[in-house]
C-alpha cells in the first residue's frame, strides 16, 4: 500500500491534482468505474488510468442524477421547494429542510420560538447519528465485509425511521421545517419513544465499536490510504467530517452559533492522519457527540408553540434581497444561497452541495493507491448523488 | 387439462400430487427471482431497506442481488432516470438475459415524477424498455415494494407455455433486445421508442 | 492557529483595504435590502487575481475558504423613459405679411426605450477557516460579464482556491460563462454534445410531451398544441 511518490510534481496553489509519472512498460489500462457499479453510491463514474493496479490519473464524471432542482425553483414558490431540498440529500432530509428553512428566515427575518428550535436540534442530531451510522455501513460493505455490519446500521436507522414516520408522516421525505419554524408540534409519546430510542443508542455504537473498531481487516486497509493534507482540505473547500479528519477545527455548529447550538456541551472531534480511518473514527465519536447532545435536548425542552405566530404563510413574497444560510448537515456545509427580486418565486436559488465540493480532491487522495482503495477512499467521503448532482 | 382443486386436496391426503408442467416450471421461476443491483437514487434506499433485517425481500426468494446484469432476472429501476443515463439502463436491460421483467420502483421512473418538468429528466422509463410492475410512491414504502415482488410473482404464475400469450423466451421472434437511445445536441435521439411507447393496454 | 471572537471586517472596511493593496482595483459595493445584511463587493475581472491573493494571504483577512461560487443570469432589460425634448417645430406664425410659416422651440415629452445590456453574472461566498468568528456573515464578492452573448469570460480563481474547480465548470456547462485560467474547463452535468446552457433564463426546454390526466395552464396549452398537430 503506497502513498503518493516523492517524484510527483505539484504546481503551486494547488490549481490542478498531482502528475504521477507511470513506472515501469507497458500501455496505460483506461477503465471507466461507473455508473453502474455496486459500490460507487449511486449512479457516479470515475474514469481511471491504471497503471497495473496503481491509479495514475482519476476523473470524475458527474450529472448521472442531474434532476435540476434549480431550475424547478424558478417556477416553484419558496414553500414548494420544501419537498425537494427533501430529495437532495436523500438520507439525511430533516437536515436539508432546516439549511432552507435557515436560508428563507435569514432572507425575511424571521424569527423562530424557541420549542420549534429544540425540536430542529433534536431532529437533526437523529438524522445525523442514522446519515453517520449508514455512511460507515456502507463503507464497511464496500470492504468486503457482505452486509452485516450494515444491517446493524440499519436495525438502528429504522427505529429513528419509525420515530419520523410517527412524527412527520413519511420515513424517508420528511418535508418537516417551516419558515418559522415547524410543521406540527411533537407529543408527549413521541418524546417518551424518543427517549428509548435515544437509551438504547450509546449500547448500539459500543457494539459497533466492538465488531469494527479494533479489526485487523479494518486497520490495515484503512490506516495511510486516502491521506489528505489539512492545508489542502482548506483550499479545497472540504468541510464535516472529511475535514475535521485532516485535524482542523471547523464546526459550523460551533462556528456561526445558528439555532441553540451554544447551550448544548458537545466536543468536536479531530483527526491526526487524515485517512480513512481517522474518517471513520471522527463519525463514530461525532455520533457518540450528537447522542449527548440529544439527550441534553430531551431533558431541556421547553413548551410553548412551534411556529411564529406571526411568521406570513400565505402570499409569500420576500422583499428584494439575497441571502446565503448554512448549517453543519452531516455530510458537511450545506447551504442555500436565494436572490429574490420581490416574486412568489425565487430568482436564483442555489444549493451549496457538501458531497460535490468533498469531491474535489477525489483525485488527489487516490492517486498512487490501488483500484481497492479507491473504493475505500470514495467511501470514506460519504457522498450522495441526490446532492452531487441536485 | 388442469385438475379440479378438490380431487387435487383429496388426493394429496392420500400422498398423490398432481400438477401440470406449466405450473411446476413457473413455481420454479417464480420463486427464485434474482434482482440486479440497480439503485439510481432515493428509491435506492428503500430497495436496500427493504433487502434489510426487518422486510427481508430475501424470504420472497430474491435471495441475492447480483451486480452482473447476465446473472440477474429483475432490473428494479429505482429511482429518477436521467437522460444522461438512459442509454446505459437500456444497455444493461439488453444485456439481461431472458427471461427477464423490469419493475419501474417509484413515481420518477414510471413517468418522471415531482422532476417532470426536467431538462434532463427522462419522462419514464417506459419509454424505451417494457415494464412488468410499475410501483407509485415517492418513495414507496418497502410494504409496497415486497406488494410489487408478489404482482410479479403472480403475473409469472400466470405465463403458459404454448399459444399465443406465450413468454418472450419461448417465442423465438419476440424482440428481447431495444434499440439504445443517442445523445443528441438537445435531447436524447429517439425521444421514445414507438414499439414500446406510448403503452398499450391490452 | 486558532482565534476565536475576532468579528470580520465591515463591507467598507475589506473595500478599503482591497483598494489600499492592490492599487488601480476598482470595488463597488453592492447593497443588499434584505434583513440578512449581506452586502457583496463587485469586482472588476481586470484584477481579479490579484485582489483574489490578496484575500487570501492578507494576515488580517485570512479568507482561505472559498464556500460558494453561484452563476446568476440577467436577462436584457428594456427601460422606458420619459425625457423631455426640445425640438424645432414649424408653426403658423403670425407675421407682418400675414402668416408665416418659422421653426419655433417647443419642449415635447417623448417616450424613449433603451436596451439595457442584460449579464452573467458569478457570485462568491467566503469564510475565513483561520479567523473564525462569532455570528459570521460570509463575504460576498461578484463579478458580471460585459453581454449574455459574445463576451462571457471571467478570470477562474481556481488557481488560488481549488474548491472553485468543479463549481466554476458547472457554471460554464449551465450558464456558459467561460472562466479563462481554468485548467480542465469541460461539462460538469450535462453530457459532452449538449449543445444549450440550459439555467438561462431564456432557455427552451425540447418538446417531450407526456400525457396528462388534469391537464392545465402550461401544460394545458401544450396538450392542445400537440393535439391540433397530429
Amino acid at each position: 500500500m503506497s502513498l503518493v511518490d516523492e517524484k510527483t510534481e505539484r504546481v503551486p496553489g494547488w490549481n490542478r491534482p498531482p502528475v504521477i509519472a507511470p513506472d515501469g512498460e507497458g500501455e496505460l489500462l483506461e477503465v471507466s468505474m461507473g455508473p453502474h457499479h455496486p459500490s460507487t453510491h449511486g449512479v457516479f463514474r470515475m474514469d481511471l488510468s491504471l497503471d497495473g493496479e496503481r491509479v495514475v490519473k482519476l476523473k470524475p464524471v458527474f450529472g448521472y442524477l442531474h434532476r435540476n432542482h434549480e431550475q424547478i425553483a424558478e417556477t416553484a414558490s419558496y414553500l414548494g421547494m420544501m419537498p425537494y431540498t427533501d430529495r437532495l440529500d436523500y438520507i439525511c432530509s430533516l437536515t436539508n429542510n432546516w439549511a432552507y428553512a435557515l436560508a428563507v428566515e435569514k432572507l425575511v427575518g424571521q424569527a423562530v420560538p424557541e420549542r420549534a428550535e429544540y425540536i430542529r436540534v433534536i431532529t437533526a442530531e437523529l438524522t445525523r447519528v442514522q446519515n453517520h451510522a449508514s455512511a460507515i455501513g456502507f463503507l464497511i460493505q464496500e470492504m468486503g465485509a457482505s452486509g452485516t455490519p450494515l444491517m446493524y446500521a440499519f436495525k438502528e436507522r429504522e427505529k429513528i425511521l419509525d420515530l419520523f414516520e410517527s412524527l412527520t408522516g413519511s420515513r424517508m421525505m420528511c418535508n418537516y421545517m417551516r419558515f418559522g419554524g415547524c410543521r406540527v408540534d411533537v407529543s408527549a409519546a413521541w418524546l417518551d419513544a424518543t427517549r428509548k430510542v435515544v437509551a438504547g443508542l450509546p449500547q448500539f455504537v459500543d457494539e459497533f465499536e466492538a465488531l469494527l473498531t479494533g479489526n485487523e481487516i479494518l486497520m490495515a486497509r484503512t490506516q495511510g490510504v486516502g491521506v489528505l493534507r489539512p492545508d489542502l482540505a482548506v483550499n479545497a473547500g472540504v468541510t464535516g467530517p472529511m475535514l475535521r479528519g485532516s485535524g482542523v477545527n471547523y464546526d459550523i455548529r460551533k462556528v456561526d452559533h445558528y439555532g441553540i447550538y451554544d447551550r448544548f456541551k458537545f466536543r468536536v472531534p479531530l483527526g491526526d492522519h487524515g485517512d480513512v480511518y481517522d474518517r471513520y473514527m471522527v463519525r463514530i465519536l461525532e455520533m457518540r457527540e450528537s447522542i449527548g447532545i440529544l439527550e441534553q435536548a430531551l431533558k431541556e425542552l421547553p413548551g410553548g408553540p412551534v411556529m411564529d405566530a406571526k411568521a406570513k404563510i400565505r402570499g409569500f413574497r420576500p422583499k428584494p434581497g439575497e441571502a446565503y444560510g448554512r448549517i453543519e448537515a452531516p455530510k458537511g456545509e450545506l447551504g442555500f444561497y436565494l436572490i429574490s427580486t420581490g416574486g412568489a418565486e425565487p430568482y436564483r436559488y442555489r444549493v451549496r452541495p457538501p458531497s460535490l465540493i468533498n469531491l474535489t480532491v477525489l483525485e488527489d487522495m487516490c492517486l498512487g493507491h490501488n483500484v481497492a482503495d479507491v473504493v475505500l477512499i470514495f467511501g470514506s467521503v460519504d457522498i450522495v448523488l441526490g446532492e452531487v448532482d441536485r | 387439462m388442469a385438475v379440479e382443486q378438490e380431487l387435487k386436496i383429496e388426493l394429496g391426503k392420500q400422498g398423490v400430487f398432481v400438477t401440470t408442467i406449466e405450473e411446476l416450471y413457473n413455481w420454479g421461476r417464480r420463486n427464485s427471482v434474482w434482482p440486479m443491483q440497480f439503485g439510481l437514487a432515493c428509491c435506492a434506499i428503500e430497495m436496500i431497506a427493504t433487502t434489510m433485517a426487518r422486510y427481508d425481500l430475501a424470504r420472497f426468494g430474491a435471495e441475492v442481488f447480483r451486480p452482473s446484469p447476465r446473472q440477474a432476472d429483475l432490473m428494479i429501476i429505482s429511482g429518477t432516470v436521467t437522460k444522461k443515463m438512459a442509454p446505459q439502463v437500456v444497455r444493461l436491460y439488453n444485456q439481461m438475459a431472458e427471461p427477464k421483467y423490469v419493475i419501474a420502483m417509484g413515481a420518477c421512473a414510471i413517468s418522471g415524477g415531482p422532476f417532470k418538468q426536467g431538462y434532463n429528466v427522462l419522462k419514464g422509463i417506459d419509454r424505451y424498455i417494457p415494464v412488468d410492475v410499475h410501483i407509485p410512491g415517492c418513495p414507496p414504502r418497502p410494504e409496497a415494494l415486497l406488494q410489487a415482488f408478489i404482482t410479479l410473482q403472480k403475473k409469472i404464475d400466470e405465463q403458459s407455455l404454448t399459444g399465443e400469450n406465450r413468454p418472450r423466451h419461448l417465442d423465438a421472434e419476440a424482440q428481447g433486445e431495444f434499440p439504445v437511445p443517442e445523445q443528441g445536441e438537445h435531447d436524447l435521439v429517439p425521444p421514445s421508442n414507438p414499439g414500446v411507447w406510448p403503452v398499450q393496454i391490452k | 492557529m486558532e482565534e476565536h471572537g475576532v468579528a470580520l471586517k465591515t463591507v467598507e472596511e475589506i473595500k478599503a483595504a482591497i483598494e489600499a493593496a492592490v492599487p488601480g482595483a476598482r470595488v463597488t459595493m453592492v447593497p443588499n435590502a434584505s434583513p440578512s445584511g449581506q452586502h457583496s463587493l463587485l469586482l472588476e475581472p481586470a484584477h481579479a487575481l490579484a485582489v483574489a491573493k490578496f484575500l487570501r494571504d492578507d494576515a488580517e483577512l485570512a479568507l482561505d475558504f472559498l464556500s460558494n461560487v453561484t452563476g446568476v443570469d440577467w436577462l436584457d432589460k428594456e427601460i422606458t423613459e420619459k425625457v423631455k425634448v426640445t425640438k424645432q417645430v414649424p408653426k403658423e406664425v403670425d407675421g407682418p405679411d400675414g402668416k408665416q410659416v418659422q421653426m419655433v422651440d417647443e419642449t415635447v415629452e417623448e417616450q424613449r426605450k433603451h436596451v439595457e445590456p442584460g449579464y452573467l453574472e458569478a457570485v462568491y461566498h467566503f469564510f475565513s477557516m483561520k479567523k473564525k468568528s462569532a455570528a459570521a456573515e460570509p463575504v460576498v464578492l461578484r463579478m458580471r460579464t460585459k453581454n449574455r452573448t459574445d463576451q462571457v469570460e471571467l478570470p477562474s480563481f481556481t488557481p488560488i482556491w481549488r474548491s472553485a474547480d468543479f463549481q466554476e465548470r458547472e457554471i460554464f456547462d449551465l450558464y456558459g460563462i467561460v472562466f479563462t485560467g481554468h485548467p480542465d474547463l469541460r461539462r460538469l452535468l450535462m453530457w459532452e454534445g449538449f449543445k444549450d446552457h440550459p439555467m438561462r433564463k431564456d432557455y427552451v426546454e425540447p418538446d417531450d410531451f407526456e400525457y396528462e390526466p388534469t391537464a392545465h395552464d402550461k401544460v394545458l396549452q401544450r396538450a392542445t398544441e400537440h393535439k391540433s398537430r397530429e
